[in-house]
């Protein structure tokens, strides 16, 4: 039974690297990022080239993993995004859904339709009992980091100068770019950002959910659960949402199989019917 | 008056397009079309992929000739979508004026097109999908490439022989899945065996943690799994993740779980993993070594049994056509397939009269490694399996 | 709803004759129109494309009815285009064969469930209105994937086979019958949502989309309206949803797949939304674009859709909103120059 939940928290832990990205462009930027699926393949699909093909070490293809998709982040940032900010929301769905499109169509023409997959140490294989509980040791590793990685965002975020300057340039940009705030440079940084975050979560979901061309748009559901779920004005909600949403999925499917995805998405509706700004959000 | 400008506008484009539609049908007599309909987009484009990749590589090695006619292959995509497949099955029937129609990646698909095939009186060959009833949707189905249950006998008998007796099953929650759980049960309790818990897995899942759990909870023998290839590796994983490989539960598959396509990337986890499957890239056979070679050098990537589906349904029309020396008459082609047989890279198939099914050996295999690339190794062989479930009809 | 207009408005002129005015007809109207049901004798081989082109185009319609008309976005349009063909295809299994009686019973059941789903969508964001919209759609395509007893699951609902429309029209192989039938049925619905959304409950619904605190003070009441006009986009897109199944005689998960909505979606996008012809319109645009982008590159066509789309809105945007497709006329111009 604890193994079960430990395995939620895992998935929870997943859900949320995978988001994160889209938390910080969705829930800052206030920009639907449907491609955000793409970048996230990105990042997967260097971790298996990088393995494979180079035969770099794992623990190394995870930051070239997050530097590879922030670099194709930051130059899709100046070149498309940029021209998308002011625009609505059915736009920016629109947009980003034609790049998810051309994403699908690139990866398989470079990469082939079928699964990649990728060989994990053996340090990172098999599994270790604590205290009569069974854990894998990768998702205990997948845990960690993810939890490390919550937590600096979060001090990024609230403590730092980049922070607070983001935080004022989503806020109103007219006003943050009179008090000098380089609004443009500071939006290009924070979606190189979401975008390398996407990509570590890519190269990091790779082993447990596979990845082939068609990923962006089988996860993009997900991804958009977790951040709506979490309410969008703070990291914590789609942390906890994440967590919640993990933990509730792989219990359900344990307990209940018959209900299979309902769980996940009856606890979406639920949480929207009541919180429509999401779960944990402040309100603005 | 922008407005009325801007409507005037807009109808101009819809007209201008709608002129479009006037493509030109181009008819020729001396050739024979074949409508190859295949997911090529989509969740399912692998199969597709692999399916395409061994038609033109049947007519590039064996000619665009037979009986005198030119074959033409015309290859659409219908998306993995069913009404998509419809509309295109019938677009070529009626404007193309196929004589074969082929292809059909998965279930609901092949389903969708049948009715169609009863109405025009055209031979369908199904390439890919692997539902037992398939055949029995119109009288002019014909398959090649295997069924479910067919395949399931194979490993359900090896492990009654090898000692299971308590099994459970975990399959993909979808037409073939059933089937392959149903077969797996009846043939181990006939044997005296057991299935102690049954789990289906839906078909978009992205994490098989819960499932494998409830697995290691039961402490079976032996579990036997089916997912659609594809999803295998990540499967093997999260299996040895689990540590359900070093408690003592034996994991027994179709080959769907080690498709050739995906095996070697698999890695270690997969090594010693038993599965029951009607074609292995490693069969030892002449006819088999040549197709590999040519088929990898052609497609740069290992033929899978969907390959297989593919070449051999090319096979059969070829030589149905030699047989009515040419006539596109379907009822003719039909009948001249039913009952065929031949040599293929898989070993000896045949068209079942009766049930249009294809009969042909089941091999159990073990992954080894061969050359330093892991194969599905045969090891055992039943001869000339039809379809159980038409078969016990 | 039409009551809550006062009588004595009416009877003034300048309103009537300003609805009058925005209600007639247009000489392009009339000869779209016109050339829609010509190319059942010019076209006969493009019949079952056209067929979907004209489905399509209705359940983009229906879409266009609650964005264009009450600026709800929706992803899961497809829930009640799903109600709707699952609904077609169960009354022709189970004995009521007759199209005509099976499209408007599904329609009416669609309908239903879009009375129902309606009053979620009333509080919130876009983006709450964007999850929303789609997780009621995911829970549709998860229920009709658990009654596989009755929905077939997966493998899709077989032995469909609809009688005669009205008793004489068979359904023949060309796709002719189809074709008329879902033209005609597209027709009417279109002339049905014509009158509604230049009557006086449409301008409310426009003033209501533009601003609706504005709308709230001079006396429209918000709720009902939006949920009126849901249900009846719903109706429409469960009688879509019904055409599909009763020309193709067959129904499978995909009827409520996300994708399905994001096509009407992209569709209303190309053709513009919020003047009932960008639906249609946007149809033979994207229905065309796909199907000869596939025939082109089978494998590869996704990604010049995505091209497309890209540069569509990149360049569109303006126009767009008012709901011009202009910056697509030089495309189709491109692809329309290919003619024999």
């Amino acid at each position: 039974m604890l193994t079960i939940l430990f395995d939620g928290i895992a998935y929870g832990m997943l859900l949320f690297v995978m988001a994160a990205g889209l938390a910080v462009t969705l829930g800052l930027m206030n920009f639907v990022n449907l491609a955000h699926g793409a970048f996230a393949m990105a990042g997967g699909y260097a971790t298996v080239v990088l393995m494979t093909r180079f035969g770099v070490p794992f623990l190394a293809c995870l930051p070239l993993a997050f530097l590879f998709s922030a670099a194709l982040g930051l130059v899709f940032e100046r070149t498309l995004y940029v021209r998308m900010y002011e625009r609505s929301h059915l736009d920016q769905v629109l947009f980003s859904i034609g790049l998810v499109f051309m994403a699908i169509a690139a990866a398989d023409y470079l990469m082939g339709s079928s699964q990649q997959n990728i060989q994990l140490p053996s340090y990172l294989q098999g599994r270790i009992t604590v205290a009569g509980v069974g854990i894998g040791v990768y998702r205990l590793f997948l845990v960690v980091i993810c939890g490390l990685m919550a937590l600096g965002l979060q001090l990024i975020l609230a403590r730092t100068r980049f922070g607070s300057q983001l935080r004022a340039a989503v806020d109103d940009r007219r006003v943050a770019r009179g008090l000098g705030i380089p609004v443009g440079t500071v939006f290009a940084i924070t979606f190189a950002f979401g975008s390398g975050l996407a990509g570590l979560g890519g190269a990091l979901s790779a082993e447990i959910v596979g990845l082939d061309p068609g990923f962006p748009l089988k996860f993009m559901l997900y991804f958009l659960i977790v951040v709506t779920v979490g309410g969008t004005s703070s990291l914590t909600g789609p942390l906890l949402a994440a967590l919640l949403l993990g933990v509730a999925d792989v219990m359900g499917k344990y307990l209940v199989p018959q209900l299979g995805a309902f769980i996940i998405y009856a606890m979406m509706l639920a949480v929207l019917m009541i919180r429509p700004q999401g779960l944990f959000a402040r309100g603005r | 008056m922008t407005s009325r400008f801007a409507f005037s506008r807009r109808a101009a484009i819809a007209l201008g397009g709608a002129l479009v539609l006037a493509g030109s049908p181009a008819l020729a007599q001396e050739t024979v079309k074949i409508g190859l309909i295949l997911p090529m987009t989509g969740p399912s484009a692998s199969t597709g992929r692999q399916v395409e990749a061994a038609a033109k590589l049947y007519i590039a090695e064996k000619g665009a000739t037979v009986a005198g006619k030119k074959i033409e292959l015309i290859v659409k995509d219908d998306t993995g979508t069913p009404d998509v497949t419809r509309r295109i099955a019938q677009e070529l029937l009626v404007n193309d004026k196929v004589s074969v129609l082929a292809g059909f990646g998965l279930t609901p698909l092949a389903f969708a097109a049948a009715p169609l095939a009863t109405q025009s009186k055209t031979p369908m060959v199904v390439m890919a999908a692997a539902t037992s009833s398939i055949t029995e949707q119109s009288p002019y189905i014909v398959r090649t490439s295997f069924t479910l249950p067919q395949v399931t006998i194979g490993i359900a008998d090896w492990a009654s022989k090898n000692g299971v007796k308590k099994a459970m099953s975990l399959v993909t929650d979808y037409g073939p899945g059933i089937d392959a759980e149903k077969t797996f049960k009846e043939r181990l309790t006939a044997a005296g065996g057991e299935v102690i818990g049954e789990v289906r897995v839906p078909l978009r899942n992205p994490d098989f943690a819960p499932f494998l759990q409830r697995v290691s909870d039961a402490k079976p023998d032996a579990l036997f799994v089916f997912v659609p290839s594809g999803f295998g590796s990540q499967f093997m994983k999260q299996f040895v993740e689990r540590g359900l490989d070093k408690s003592g539960v034996r994991l027994i598959a179709t080959g769907d779980v080690t498709d050739d396509d995906q095996v070697d990337s698999m890695g270690d986890v997969a090594l010693g993993t038993v599965t029951s499957h009607h074609y292995s890239a490693n069969h030892n056979s002449p006819e088999n070594k040549a197709f590999v070679a040519a088929f990898t050098k052609a497609a740069n990537m290992r033929p899978n049994f969907m390959a297989m589906g593919g070449w051999d349904g090319m096979n059969l029309i070829y030589e149905a056509l030699k047989k009515t020396n040419g006539s596109t008459d379907g009822t003719a082609l039909l009948e001249a397939m039913k009952g065929m047989s031949w040599t293929s890279p898989r070993g000896p198939i045949s068209i079942d009269p009766k049930t249009r099914d294809i009969v042909q050996n089941v091999y159990v295999r073990k992954v080894e490694r061969v050359d330093g690339q892991l194969y599905n190794v045969e090891f055992s062989t039943f001869e000339a399996v039809a379809d159980p479930v038409k078969a016990a009809k | 709803m039409l009551t809550s207009v006062p009588p004595e408005t009416r009877e003034t002129s300048a309103p009537a004759a300003f609805l009058n005015a925005k209600a007639a007809w247009r000489w392009p109207e009339y000869l779209f129109w016109l050339s829609a049901f010509a190319l059942i004798l010019l076209l006969p081989n493009r019949h079952l494309l056209m067929n979907e082109i004209a489905i399509l185009g209705l359940f983009a319609l229906s879409l266009d009815l609650i964005l264009g008309y009450a600026g709800i976005v929706s992803l899961g349009h497809a829930a009640f285009f799903g109600v709707g063909a699952y609904a077609a295809g169960l009354l022709t299994k189970y004995g009521v064969t007759e199209p005509v009686t099976g499209l408007l019973i599904s329609g009416a059941l669609a309908g239903a469930a879009g009375f129902l789903a309606s009053f979620m969508i009333l509080r919130g964001t876009d983006l709450t209105r964007l999850m929303v919209t789609l997780g009621v759609a995911l829970i549709f395509h998860e229920i009709a994937n658990r009654l596989d007893w009755i929905t077939g699951g997966t493998d899709g609902l077989l032995g469909v086979a609809p009688s005669a429309i009205l008793g004489r029209f068979e359904f023949d192989f060309t796709g002719r019958t189809a074709y008329v039938y879902s033209l005609s049925v597209t027709f009417l619905l279109f002339l049905a949502a014509r009158r509604i959304v230049n009557s006086p409950f449409g301008l409310s619904l426009k003033a209501l989309k533009d601003n609706r605190l504005r709308a709230a003070t001079i006396g429209i009441a918000p709720n009902r309206r939006l949920i009126a006009i849901y249900t009846l986009a719903a109706v429409y897109a469960g009688m879509a949803g019904a055409l599909l199944t009763q020309t193709t005689q067959f129904v499978s998960l995909e009827v409520l797949d996300f994708s399905r909505s994001a096509d009407a979606l992209l569709v209303l996008v190309i053709g513009g939304s919020g003047y009932l012809y960008g639906g249609l319109i946007g149809a033979i645009a994207f229905k065309l674009m796909k199907d000869t982008l596939s025939a082109m590159t089978p494998a590869y066509w996704i990604f010049w859709m995505g091209f497309i789309l890209v540069i569509l809105v990149l360049i569109g945007r303006d126009r767009l909103v008012a709901g011009i497709a202009r910056p697509f006329a030089p495309l189709l111009r491109l692809i329309g120059g290919r003619r024999p």
